[in-house]
């Protein structure tokens, strides 16, 4: 209860900083953030685009969680998430006329072994004592869109176009929810921070992560596998990216674009280091964040703001996050 | 006047009779323990003021607070007739008091000039290394801190980088120098010199206080004595007025039991519990590679490894728990060759390590007790192919282990909330918890009050007679001496004696752990 009053002011903090910067520019804060909030909490139709934008975010916010959960940063969702979107949509293409309930599990288990493969490589060389696993991910980003790119100008693409493939077929596509644009993904990425939750709370696999988190010295001399776990952390993350790779083309989209993902695993990045890497953080501030970039779609519209701004928004709320420590250690004398 | 706590009234120190410092009925309460209660304590200019108790007896906590380390809850200091308000280490400081922690505070990729230039008060703009060093030189040759000012901290051995703190508190003109168990570290050829250091210290007006649990050297150096118990002070006593007998009753409310070793007339000699054959490892960094170590431990035995620290003891006991392999020999367990086995399979063989630094070796701080005791056998405890874990089957063992031991630990207690000893005692529960069968200890004892540390060395005697081999590694030569059936001295990564302790004494094996010639015989 504490932390969510304290995760409430932190916002309110940012919205008002936000406020001032929007009276600056002409704006009225208030009308502005009127718009925000009725057009996403507002009706149903809005609701269900926050939860739209939200739901990548959850499953690479969770690529990111658990890697760190052992010391490790996966800054590669992005890099990963396009490769499991790049191996499902090979599965979407090759295998379109079989059924739904055959194809979509192929489909997820393709998008999660492309973006496993993908961590596995800076995970071995981690694990080899090569070179850190921040720098190999965070370069691997840059090649993953090129791959995917030479393989749609290569291969794949429709007759029509260049830089994409055909519409995927209606059994390749995962169903959404009460008619609306949210798909199936959202309830398997909340499935899996739950499942993440009980993994690191009892499970002896949660135990010996934490430990190797804690202290990989210890961990190691108390016969934790230190190298096992280093692998399986990054290939489980970059998993969990293929899959929301996996789920973007499948469901969002249903087509794959040669450039599709605008910076998806690099939000799940920030919420992740912003949540602490705790699964119900993950869900709340996924929420916010979502709340934020839809809604400033809306007031590019209604208030002729540039787009611009609504990062400017979003980088307030990490400052305000980060300087987290500083808040408390204030309000503790008084 | 009641003896165990008399204020030397008519006592004078090098003529001075004025106290410096004045702590008047000081308190300190953390969470669930009251670490200081009403104490009292005057350090006078010119003396060495040992304070002395058992682990967790609150002797580090209330020298945090004279550093401004820590906040008293009531109580408060005085300098000379001035009520001091030290709210920070910088308060601290002004008043010329400073300290020299446990874990030392040096930055290693900077040299010892850099290091010392950054700790002092008035620190120029551009700096002026040169200054700095010529004043480091001379305070080095005044009271024979000899160490290289332009050597890089990371270079340096444990005993030169506390010779670097001392020189920090000495160049910003500290008056009252507080030591926190500053032997811990030490080889005994350096606690020697750094006695005499402290000698001369005091000879020149410092006030010197010296924080410890060992006996001998409280007896060695200091000129008053303090001695804590459960956060309150049982006693102060003048150096003359003090036996051991009288520290040890001050120091626990009861009778010190003692500790009987039965030698085992011939251990077991069926296959060697632990077997190094012309081991040789390569050094990576600042480690020392060992040296064609030939090794057996038989099972019921103690081999005892003696050696100044930095001589291949820690790579030792990693190569036998498996954290790293050898280039060259075989290593056998029970017979079977282990040479490349990780340290799970080795640990689930029946081996057990007690690391040289627990706190950073063998637990993981912000977990609970009972989560750390569960780490090393993480597989015995799960239930539903490791979906669950068995929390009441691990504090069975924990209660078991630690009854057997009379250790008292709190098992929800987060690790690190635990003192240093407390933390060697958790690590001990839990190696001994299980029937091991072979040991690796290093410096088994040390941070350990006496009491525990008996508890200790019984533990490792019952492991012994219950079959289990054992490798003591230790500076504690008396230590040694007392437990182990044979002696094997460490030097640069190799064996250079082996000895049955009755067969040998201390002066030989000193001299061969330092790597010097024996020139004469023993005086004795």
């Amino acid at each position: 209860m504490n932390g969510l009053l304290r995760y409430g002011l932190m916002i309110f903090i940012a919205l008002v900083l936000f406020g001032l910067i929007l009276l600056v520019s002409g704006r009225s804060p208030i009308g502005s953030y009127r718009d925000i909030f009725t057009s996403t909490l507002g009706s149903a139709y809005g609701f269900s685009e926050v939860l739209v934008a939200m739901t990548p975010m959850l499953l690479t916010a969770l690529a990111v969680a658990l890697p760190s959960r052992i010391g490790l940063i996966n800054v590669g969702v992005e890099g990963q998430l396009y490769m499991g979107a790049c191996f499902a949509t090979w599965g979407a293409l090759t295998f379109s006329d079989l059924p739904a309930w055959v194809l979509l599990p192929g489909m997820a288990l393709l998008g999660m072994i492309g973006g496993g493969l993908w961590a596995l490589i800076p995970g071995i060389l981690r694990a080899m004592g090569l070179v850190n696993e921040t720098i190999t991910t965070l370069l691997m980003n840059s090649v993953a869109p090129m791959l995917v790119s030479f393989a749609v100008f290569g291969f794949w693409h429709s007759p029509m176009d260049t830089n994409k493939t055909p519409n995927f077929a209606p059994s390749a596509r995962l169903p959404t929810l009460f008619g609306t644009r949210v798909d199936l993904s959202l309830l398997i990425g909340l499935a899996l921070l739950v499942l993440f939750w009980f993994f690191m709370k009892s499970t002896r696999w949660g135990l010996e992560m934490r430990a190797i988190g804690g202290n990989p010295q210890a961990a190691l001399r108390n016969g934790i596998p230190y190298r096992t776990y280093v692998i399986s952390a990054l290939c489980v993350g970059g998993a969990i990216a293929g899959l929301a790779g996996m789920a973007q083309v499948s469901g969002f989209y249903g087509v794959l674009l040669a450039n599709f993902s605008r910076g998806t695993g690099f939000m799940g990045f920030l919420i992740s280091w912003l949540a602490g890497g705790d699964p119900l953080g993950i869900v709340v501030t996924s929420f916010v964040v979502a709340v934020i970039t839809s809604g400033g779609n809306l007031l590019q519209l209604t208030r002729d703001l540039p787009y611009a701004m609504i990062n400017i928004l979003l980088a307030l709320t990490l400052f305000v996050v980060l300087a987290k420590p500083q808040l408390a250690r204030r309000r503790k004398p008084a | 006047m009641p003896r165990g706590a008399l204020m030397p009234s008519q006592f004078t120190i090098s003529g001075q009779t004025l106290p410096i410092i004045h702590m008047r009925g000081i308190r300190k309460a953390f969470p669930g323990v009251v670490a200081n209660d009403q104490i009292d304590l005057d350090l006078y200019p010119s003396e060495i003021h040992a304070i002395l108790g058992e682990n967790g007896a609150g002797k580090t906590t209330l020298m945090k607070i004279l550093y401004g380390f820590y906040h008293s809850d009531a109580g408060q200091i005085t300098l000379g007739d001035r009520v001091l308000a030290i709210q920070s280490p910088a308060d601290a400081r002004a008043a010329q008091i400073g300290m020299v922690f446990q874990d030392f505070t040096l930055i290693p990729a900077f040299t010892v000039a850099e290091n010392i230039a950054l700790f002092l008060p008035e620190l120029d703009p551009v700096i002026d290394l040169k200054a700095v060093r010529r004043r480091i030189e001379d305070f080095s040759s005044q009271y024979s801190l000899e160490v290289n000012p332009d050597a890089l901290v990371s270079d340096l051995s444990i005993g030169e980088q506390q010779k670097v703190e001392l020189l920090k508190l000495l160049l910003s003109n500290a008056r009252v120098l507080i030591l926190d168990e500053p032997t811990r570290v030490l080889a005994p050829h350096e606690v020697q010199s750094l006695l005499s250091v402290l000698a001369s210290l005091r000879d020149d007006g410092y006030a010197i206080v010296f924080i410890t649990h060992k006996l001998k050297e409280v007896m060695r150096c200091a000129d008053r004595i303090t001695v804590l118990r459960h956060g309150r002070r049982s006693g102060t006593l003048l150096k003359k007025e003090a036996s051991e007998d009288k520290l040890l009753s001050l120091m626990f409310e009861r009778e010190l039991p003692g500790i009987e070793v039965k030698k085992l007339a011939t251990p077991d000699r069926g296959l060697p519990a632990l077997e190094l054959r012309g081991i040789c490892t390569r050094a990576e960094g600042a480690e020392t590679a060992l040296r064609d170590l030939q090794l057996k431990i038989c099972p019921g035995e103690i081999v005892g490894v003696a050696g100044v620290s930095g001589n291949g003891q820690r790579e030792l006991a990693d190569l036998i728990l498996g954290m790293k392999h050898p280039e060259a020999g075989s290593k056998l367990m029970f017979g079977e060759d282990v040479t490349r086995e990780s340290v799970r399979s080795l640990r689930q063989r029946g081996m057990c390590f007690i690391p040289e630094n627990p706190l950073a070796m063998a637990s993981v701080p912000f977990m609970q007790v009972a989560e750390n005791m569960a780490l090393t056998r993480t597989r015995r405890y799960q239930r539903f192919g490791g979906l669950v874990m068995d929390w009441q089957a691990v504090r069975e063992d924990f209660l078991q282990s630690s009854t057997r031991l009379g250790y008292s630990l709190p098992l929800y207690a987060p690790a690190r909330s635990l003192s240093g000893g407390n933390v060697q005692r958790m690590v001990i529960v839990r190696e001994m918890a299980q029937d091991p069968r072979l040991i690796v200890a290093s410096y088994l004892t040390r941070g350990l009050d006496v009491q525990s540390a008996i508890a200790a060395r019984q533990a490792l005697l019952q492991a012994r007679d219950k079959g289990a081999g054992i490798l003591l590694i230790s500076e504690d030569l008396e230590e040694l001496f007392m437990l182990s059936g044979r002696l094997v001295v460490l030097f640069g990564g190799g064996i250079v004696g082996v000895f049955k302790p009755e067969e040998t004494d201390l002066f030989k094996v000193g001299h061969l752990m330092t790597g010097s010639e024996i020139r004469h015989a023993p005086a004795i």
